[in-house]
């Protein structure tokens, strides 16, 4: 892959190299909660992307609980949008 | 904290994006009130907002991402579809029907077979992460992480709005 080439410069292959993946996936971990983070340096790439899958479950549950919670509470209120919408944003 | 004004402290930050068009949405549906709370009318609604949601935080993000790209495209075709109803062969397939071991050496650049990084939470990533299937691996992580964080937003503001609609 052409772009592949041009984003790799200063290591001059076309590969791509483990420190490219090992900065990747610390970044990653990074972004795990931060109860996960205390052993930080001993986890393993494989154990880093299991967390993330997890996590990222997690999230999608929150989302689906989050929306469930919101279509209840729409057939009973009638907030008026706008006063909603500033309330939000300066937040 | 709330100033005199009452500007928002970032307008064009992604987060602000994603509320305004998850509140337009929710706007447009209380709009068309529903006095029945049967069951089927409840899922319906959750759907929707869920739908939103999702929607929502790719059109905030826009085409610069692989995976709104990719939420953007299922939406479109989805739209299409509901509009057009055709028979199955208008579905999009998988694009890249990659097998395992050609995998390993395509997207890593190398002949290594089996490494720390288990093929299982790849996969298991693959299809938690929209668009997932067709990019490299480095691509897949840079992806996944800019998802985690956009999914955090969401989550985030969701709860805001659910707060103010409580109380």
């Amino acid at each position: 892959m052409s772009s592949r080439r041009s984003r790799s410069r200063h290591s001059g292959s076309s590969r791509i190299t483990d420190d490219q993946i090992n900065e990747l996936v610390s970044k990653l971990q990074q972004l795990l909660p931060e109860m996960n983070n205390r052993r930080s340096d001993k986890r393993s790439a494989a154990n880093v992307l299991q967390e993330t899958c997890n996590y990222i479950r997690s999230l999608h549950r929150e989302v689906d609980d989050l929306s469930e919670r919101l279509s209840e509470l729409l057939a009973n209120t009638d907030t008026t949008q706008a006063a909603l919408i500033r309330r939000l944003l300066t937040q | 904290m709330k100033t005199e004004k009452n500007l928002p402290r970032n307008p064009s930050s992604i987060k602000t994006r994603f509320a305004v068009k998850f509140l337009q949405a929710m706007n447009k549906m209380n709009k068309r009130k529903n006095p029945s709370t049967s069951m089927a009318v409840k899922y319906k609604r959750y759907q929707f907002i869920r739908a939103a949601a999702t929607s929502s935080m790719a059109s905030a993000v826009g085409p610069r991402r692989a995976w709104s790209r990719a939420v953007l495209r299922k939406m479109r075709n989805h739209t299409a579809i509901h509009r057009f109803p055709m028979n199955n062969k208008t579905r999009t397939t998988r694009r890249f029907p990659i097998t395992r071991r050609k995998r390993s050496s395509i997207l890593r650049g190398n002949p290594r077979q089996e490494d720390d990084l288990g093929f299982g939470q790849e996969d298991d990533l693959r299809g938690l992460v929209p668009g997932g299937q067709g990019m490299d691996f480095c691509r897949l992580l840079s992806e996944t992480a800019h998802y985690i964080k956009c999914l955090k937003t969401q989550v985030q503001v969701m709860t805001n709005v659910l707060h103010h609609y409580s109380t």
